[in-house]
């Protein structure tokens, strides 16, 4: 049962060869047996799952069914759900239940998707490894020794183990496409504006955006069917009009020519992983693809902008947090003065990433530095644009690796943040740009899954979709699970 | 030694509007604490503030009524510090492009000069909370209904000269956003509040002293009190050889002195960054054109038209148009009566604004109409009554006695006019005060006001005042005139 895409389950349920109620209880017992080593979720919610599957039962019978009613998935636990527990990842956040439903929570659940639980992920997203949650890193099922990625990781591990058949996530700066490369699954990063922010706990709030983590593209475009589209409750939110992704993916190929930056082929790429990349896009030309050398004259500023304008952000976001209405407060908080009530309140609910980047995030906005970094960094995002807006007048879509390497080990990169950061380094320039971008898997080098990364121009997802659903269908990188969840 | 005072004022005006400016949360006063403080305005993870567009409106109405420019494009921004009472930890304001700037207003003084202030800039931004540090021993209540209000912060030039024109400018800014309708004005309630930024030269120095900012200024008394205390303080502060620190300072009107507010509640760095939950603010042509569309006469242009059309004094003319209730009521009397306009008006300064004062009513609570007062000033205009028993019947009418016909017939107030009657009561009063008589028939004069005085009460009020006097100057002798 839990072979099957999300596509494939859609049709077991509308054939009734299965219940939402037997699929929802299938991968709650896998989640359940697997999930103590993984580690993949922070809440499990089995009791609303089953509810919640019975009412999708209800309306596959009377025929009131949409295309996903009664299918199960994950959030990330950044995504707020009304009256189940969300943490960001966060000591801060431990106790914190939302009272309403985050957009993309709203309107899955409206679609009659039901919500097994919660994935763990980087506290409040900062992370590329899933090991400053404060639930515990994750453990890649391809080998548990080493990191899934993030930080939506506990999506990805979940995804990559079948303990869930898809699960949303967020990308700040690769937070989607890099746990799906490492865990060898498909992550979309829509464009900026084309998710609502509405619900999801803001990192960096002009990268941040809401996505998928899937087993194919087909099953991405078919959730981001339900998820995209204006939302008057955020106002970055695109006013424009959904296509029918889950119908535009399968239509006939068409001719794509695909702009490949040679710099991102140099010596910060693992060997194995360029030649597992060159492959694909060999195998890309195969279906018809003109693959064409391009210059992103400036997207080596990429890593440096936006560990300047992620943190900035961030620092003022997380100033919310600061223990007077809702999250953690400390025992002895109270009583002394109230500089420290917020530090003993702040101290103890941040971890050491999310102290880091405050820091940094308030040192770039301080009077004497505001315009030698944040300005400077804006500027360097706005070249970064350019850069792409510029291949995009000779390409369709511009590919490469979506990571540096395979995934590492547990604990290998914690102490040096800057190589920690670098992991980034191809799919942070989506985000500066706010360009739409999905990785699929592409190969496997020593054994463990790598990603190819496509990035199209504003708003065409359709394009991408098409173009990785085709090459899914060419080959089988998509179809290759680690060993031991069967 | 010879020294200027220089007034600059930050003026806060609470906008007017039902919802706050970037939640549907509603606006209004005194509901219980926090009921009405939404997600967005406790700032609760996940939410994001969406701009109400009434509040940019207002804004660009202000613009236009003080010549400023309207920013095609402005910005929020964010000013970050933290706060219990400050949800988010940081306030969504405006920074380096405020929706309007760079306009002006002529402020008319006490001594009928006029004095051109600059508008710097105008800017929207959220308020923020209340702390309430009383009625908790030991610890502090938040009460967050106001946070995420829509404010105006109206900034001036410094370019007034002493405690009475930053009083007379904040009255100036006060009327025209009431007349705007763009905020309540209600000061009690903190709708409309002030700082001043204050600073002293030796007359005739080109360059500016270093000033202070004068916090809590919550009426115009206190502005005008807090500014006269402030820049005497440093006066003698420079004159004692002493420098004035540039600092936050806060008025105490208990003690009537200014005192320097802890470090703690000052914060130093904003570090304002332009806010990426908000798409920057874009103003067009048509927005401009509708809004001027919908201004209402200004009080500078009503001023103008009193003084044209009634021929009202300069003064009656300003106090008639502070308030647009207010000369919309003389305009309804001036109109609809026969009285002259001066009399109109001074009725309507005098009666009207003093029972409304008595009583701490807005002119539209009045228990006198303006038809009603128009009518009691005919009587008045026709001699049918005394200006003595016209002040009766007003009072009368205020009471809820009766219309004004009703009253002077159900208290036989109407004025004795016919000669025969005066004559009568005339010689009674001479014959009753043979000595005062004689005095005024010896020439003295003054004697006459209580001989008239006399008949008025015989007359209980009600004998024409300027027969009597007629009558009592006849039956005196030819030697009396």
């Amino acid at each position: 049962m839990h072979k099957g895409t999300l596509a494939q389950l859609a049709g077991d349920l509308r054939a009734r060869r299965v219940s939402a109620t037997e699929l929802t209880r299938h991968f709650l017992g896998r989640i359940e047996r697997f999930d103590p080593k993984l580690n993949a979720f922070i809440t499990v919610t089995a009791e609303q799952a089953l509810a919640q599957a019975a009412v999708a039962d209800q309306r596959l019978a009377k025929g009131d069914a949409t295309p996903l009613t009664g299918l199960p998935i994950a959030h990330k636990d950044i995504f707020c759900t009304s009256g189940v527990k969300t943490t960001c990842g966060s000591k801060m956040l431990d106790n914190f239940v939302a009272p309403y439903d985050a957009t993309v929570v709203e309107r899955l659940a409206a679609a009659g998707v039901v919500m097994l639980g919660k994935t763990n992920m980087d506290e409040f997203a900062m992370g590329s490894s899933n090991e400053t949650s404060f639930y515990g890193p994750v453990h890649n099922p391809w080998d548990l020794a080493l990191v899934p990625g993030g930080s939506s990781g506990g999506s990805a591990a979940a995804v990559a183990a079948r303990i869930v058949p898809a699960a949303t996530g967020t990308d700040t700066g690769g937070s989607i496409r890099q746990p799906a490369a490492l865990a060898g699954i498909t992550g979309l990063k829509p464009t900026y504006g084309r998710v609502s922010r509405y619900g999801m706990i803001a990192f960096a709030s002009s990268l941040d955006q809401a996505g998928v983590l899937t087993q194919t593209a087909e099953d991405a475009a078919l959730l981001l069917e339900a998820i995209a589209g204006f939302d008057e409750r955020d106002s970055t939110s695109l006013d424009d009009s959904v296509p029918p992704y889950s119908k535009l993916v399968g239509e006939p190929w068409d001719d794509v020519t695909i702009g490949v930056p040679e710099s991102f082929f140099d010596a910060g790429l693992d060997a194995d992983n360029a030649a597992a990349v060159r492959a694909a896009l060999k195998e890309l030309t195969k279906l018809g693809a003109k693959l064409k050398p391009i210059e992103l004259k400036y997207i080596h500023l990429s890593v440096p902008a936006y560990y300047v304008v992620a943190p900035a952000e961030a620092s003022s976001n997380l100033s919310r947090f600061d223990g007077v209405r809702f999250g953690h407060r400390a025992e002895r908080a109270t009583g002394e003065d109230l500089v420290t009530f917020y530090m003993r309140n702040r101290g103890e609910g941040f971890g050491a990433e999310v102290k880091r980047r405050i820091l940094t995030g308030t040192y770039v906005l301080s009077a004497g530095y505001f315009d030698a970094y944040y300005l400077q960094a804006q500027k360097a995002r706005k070249l970064i644009s350019d850069d792409f807006a510029r291949a995009f007048r000779e390409v369709d879509l511009v590919a490469g690796p979506t990571t540096p390497s395979p995934a590492f080990g547990i604990g290998q990169k914690t102490s040096n943040p800057i190589e920690m950061y670098l992991n980034d380094i191809y799919t942070i320039g989506a985000n500066l740009a706010g360009l739409p971008a999905i990785s699929i898997p592409c190969g496997l080098v020593r054994n463990l899954p790598v990603g190819l990364q496509l990035v199209a121009p504003p708003l065409n997802e359709a394009r991408l979709l098409k173009v990785a659903h085709h090459f899914q269908r060419a080959t089988d990188w998509h179809q290759r699970k680690p060993g031991g969840y069967a | 030694m010879e020294w200027e005072i220089v007034v600059g004022l930050e003026i806060h005006a609470q906008l007017a509007t039902r919802s706050k400016i970037f939640s549907g949360a509603s606006t209004q006063y005194g509901a219980a604490p926090n009921s009405q403080a939404s997600l967005v305005d406790l700032g609760y993870p996940g939410t994001l503030p969406v701009l109400n567009g009434d509040c940019v409106k207002m804004a660009v109405k202000f613009g236009l009524a003080t010549n400023c420019e309207i920013a095609r494009r402005s910005v929020f921004a964010r000013k970050n510090y933290f706060y219990p009472d400050l949800p988010k930890g940081y306030q969504i304001s405006q920074y380096e492009l405020p929706v309007v700037h760079g306009g002006r207003v002529d402020v008319v003084l006490e001594d009928g000069s006029t004095r051109r202030v600059g508008i710097v800039r105008a800017h929207l931004e959220e308020d923020a909370g209340k702390s309430l540090h009383e009625d908790f021993a030991g610890m502090s209540g938040i009460d967050l209904n106001r946070a995420g209000t829509g404010l105006l912060e109206i900034v001036s030039a410094p370019d007034l000269r002493s405690a009475a024109e930053a009083g007379a400018y904040m009255r100036k800014i006060h009327a025209l956003v009431r007349y705007l309708e763009i905020c309540d004005g209600n000061m009690q309630e903190g709708s409309f509040r002030c700082d001043a930024n204050v600073s002293v030269r030796k007359m005739g120095d080109a360059k500016l002293g270093i000033r202070t900012e004068l916090k809590n200024l919550n009426s115009f008394r206190f502005v005008e009190k807090a500014i006269e205390i402030e820049a005497a303080r440093q006066i003698e502060l420079i004159e004692s050889g002493g420098k004035v620190a540039q600092e936050t300072r806060l008025y105490d009107p208990d003690r009537n002195e200014t005192r320097p507010m802890r470090s703690k509640e000052e914060a130093n760095d904003y570090r304002y960054f332009p806010d990426p939950d908000l798409l920057p603010v874009s103003i067009d042509e048509r927005l401009v054109a509708q809004v001027r569309a919908s201004l209402p006469e200004l009080p500078d242009a009503k001023r103008e038209r009193f003084m044209r059309d009634y021929a009202l004094p300069a003064y009656d003319a300003q106090v008639l148009t502070v308030e647009r209730a207010l000369a919309d009521y003389f305009e309804t009397v001036a109109k609809a009566t026969k009285a002259t306009p001066k009399i109109a008006a001074n009725w309507v300064m005098g009666e009207l604004t003093g029972a409304l004062n008595r009583d701490s009513l807005e002119v539209s609570a009045t228990r006198v109409s303006a038809p009603a007062l128009a009518s009691l000033l005919d009587k008045l205009a026709a001699g049918t009554i005394s200006g003595k028993i016209a002040k009766e019947v007003f009072e009368a009418v205020w009471a809820g006695e009766g219309s004004v016909e009703e009253i002077i017939e159900k208290r036989g107030l109407v004025q004795i006019s016919d000669s025969a009657s005066i004559d009568k009561l005339v010689a009674e009063v001479i014959a009753a005060n043979p000595t005062q008589a004689e005095q005024f028939r010896a020439g003295k004069q003054q004697v006459l006001g209580f001989l008239v005085g006399q008949v008025m009460k015989a007359s209980r009020g009600k004998a024409n005042p300027q027969q009597v006097n007629e009558a009592l100057r006849k039956q005196l002798g030819p030697g009396a005139s």
